[in-house]
């Protein structure tokens, strides 16, 4: 297939509400599209070829230019720094970094300790602040961290904040709004331009007719 | 550390084996005989440099240095580019009178790791500086030379994108007012961050109409027409002087017959305070990162104690080589077979064929303990054993 676009999407959350927004911009997507189980989906017809990837190696895809698109969290664009360009927010998966622990507790005055998925941006924001803390990489469950005395908070993304509830944490300090952004890679958005504004013309429609409705 | 295995390398070092070396060679020559033929002499400098000099004037970032101390006491770097070493010696060597220069040159240069790998933390860079001609023609013959020296090597698919700093640094001192603010809004650009540089904008204390001119500058990409959309841009045609160059430049490159693989991106920042005016970098089919950029960097001469200009490119031999895909293998060698008996005549034979312009290998039959195995790796065998007249040839 000539021109093929190849778009990084991320499993899970984020990838049912940016199929949908390909759909509002006028994609044809199957609709069996959500529920495929493969790892690599092409869509002949829109000649476009997805790849499903954990959501923190979306950009890893994108930089190495395997995929000419993807769509990541501003979460794992500010965890990975890789050298793509972030053209477009699409307002979606909406959620924010917070910073979380147990109740009226206090840090540990020598040697802070930190739990989270997101070592840098955790390690960057607490350097930020003045504070010199020790970072725990933890890739799941990260709110054990503070109850079972590995840390004493924990940095995540919360979205409702139910999970910080139930588990009876509270939320500290807010480190930064996340919603999913349209990312592309430096030699695609010049090799494949004419595609590529094609996309961003159409998503960038779709979104604002969102902002009107809203 | 663990105890290294004999196999290991340093992280992103790589070995050129020989199928690989002959690739490189090609595209090597092809290129550098184009830059050769447009009269830019080739040249070397020493793979060590001082830290305090060449490595903190190149624009590889500092931690990509590969730093190392001497016996004295200074740090050395690995150089990082050759740019710098090359206005090193142009500055303090070669300058004379400030007649222009025309320098070439094909070498390794090493940036350490940043993360994993799949990047070679070596590589060649094959490429030319043109030191002190101040005018657009001196980088429009730049541009021109990397396109004409691309095809020279084959390449089909690429294109150039071709920004100028000082448009940027015009237009946002215009909107902003100050050197820090404008700072700030290029460093989105450099991070390539275009989501970041609109919230930024909108959060500013602007009017609509420069906040507009702002949002508009991002669309700043595409064939000529672009130059005409940036000039409107700008007040009172103030700071028109980038775009007077740019379309210079364009008039140049048209007039080499080669603007048919350029194109502008004004919002192209390859390095917060490198490049001083023209930039470029160009782009491959196939290839994930850029294969290659330059542009003008008035200010390196400078450190080295000359005040001249100077622009130049340099193309990374190993992503070109990726963007070419498969190359035309090297013939295979003709191997000639020997016995003591008939060396004399195996080594007459050679000798012939090699004047000839074949490539021979000499081999004494008794070194060799599976024939037909040693033999497949070549094109052509002769074998010259037992005694003279029975030799037969396969």
């Amino acid at each position: 297939m000539k021109d093929l676009i190849t778009i990084a999407m991320p499993k899970g959350r984020i990838f049912e509400e940016a199929a949908d927004l390909l759909r509002q911009a006028g994609y044809e997507l199957p609709p069996e599209f959500e529920d495929s189980r493969k790892l690599i989906i092409d869509v002949e017809e829109e000649r476009f070829r997805f790849i499903l990837a954990k959501p923190m190696d979306v950009p890893t895809y994108v930089e190495h230019g395997v995929a000419d698109l993807g769509i990541a969290g501003k979460d794992v664009m500010l965890e990975e720094e890789r050298d793509v360009y972030e053209l477009l927010d699409l307002q979606i998966s909406k959620c924010y970094l917070a910073v979380a622990g147990l109740p009226g507790t206090r840090m540990n005055d020598v040697a802070p300790k930190i739990a989270t998925k997101y070592p840098n941006v955790a390690a960057r924001y607490f350097r930020e602040q003045g504070e010199q803390v020790e970072i725990i990489k933890l890739n799941g469950s990260i709110e054990l961290a503070p109850l079972i005395g590995l840390s004493d908070r924990i940095v995540d993304i919360v979205s409702t904040g139910r999970t910080l509830v139930e588990n009876g944490l509270v939320e500290y300090e807010r480190i930064v709004d996340i919603t999913s952004r349209l990312i592309v890679n430096p030699v695609s958005y010049r090799m494949k331009d004419e595609r590529i504004n094609e996309l961003v013309e159409r998503l960038t429609s779709v979104m604002q007719e969102g902002v009107k409705l809203r | 550390m663990s105890q290294l295995f004999m196999f290991e390398k340093p992280l992103g070092m790589r070995d050129t084996l020989p199928e690989l070396y002959e690739a490189k060679s090609q595209v090597r020559n092809a290129i550098g005989n184009e830059m050769k033929q447009w009269g830019y002499q080739f040249m070397e400098t020493p793979a060590l440099e001082y830290y305090e000099t060449v490595g903190t004037a190149s624009a590889i970032l500092d931690q990509q240095l590969f730093k190392l101390l001497d016996s004295q006491g200074h740090t050395l770097v690995l150089r990082p580019d050759m740019t710098a070493p090359i206005a090193r010696v142009a500055a303090s060597k070669l300058l004379k009178e400030d007649l222009p220069l025309r320098l070439a040159y094909s070498a390794s240069v090493f940036r350490a790791q940043q993360r994993e790998g799949g990047r070679p933390a070596e590589f060649e860079q094959i490429g030319v500086e043109m030191i002190a001609d101040e005018t657009v023609s001196a980088d429009g013959e730049v541009i021109a030379l990397m396109v004409s020296a691309l095809k020279q090597a084959n390449l089909e698919n690429f294109q150039i994108s071709v920004g100028h700093i000082g448009f940027v640094q015009e237009l946002f001192l215009q909107i902003l007012g100050t050197e820090e603010r404008a700072q700030s809004l290029t460093k989105f650009l450099y991070e390539k961050n275009f989501v970041g540089y609109r919230e930024h904008v909108k959060g500013l204390n602007l009017s609509s109409i420069d906040k507009q001119r702002l949002l508009d500058f991002l669309k700043l990409k595409g064939g000529e027409e672009v130059l005409d959309f940036a000039q409107s841009l700008l007040e009172n045609g103030k700071g028109r002087e980038a775009l007077l160059q740019l379309q210079q430049l364009w008039e140049i490159v048209v007039d080499y017959g080669e603007q048919e693989k350029l194109k502008f991106d004004l919002t192209l920042v390859s390095h917060m305070s490198y490049y001083t005016g023209i930039l470029f970098e160009v782009y491959a089919d196939q290839v994930g990162f850029p294969i290659g950029n330059g542009g003008r960097y008035n200010l390196l001469v400078e450190k080295f104690g000359k005040t001249t200009g100077a622009t130049g490119f340099a193309l990374r031999v190993d992503r070109l080589l990726e963007a070419l895909g498969e190359l035309k293998k090297a013939e295979p060698a003709h191997c000639i077979l020997f016995s003591d008996e008939r060396r004399k005549e195996a080594f007459q034979l050679a000798r012939d064929k090699r004047g000839e312009g074949v490539k021979v290998a000499l081999q004494d039959i008794n070194g060799v303990k599976n024939i037909d195995q040693f033999t497949e790796q070549y094109g052509e065998v002769t074998f010259l054993i037992g005694k003279a007249g029975r030799g037969n040839e396969s």
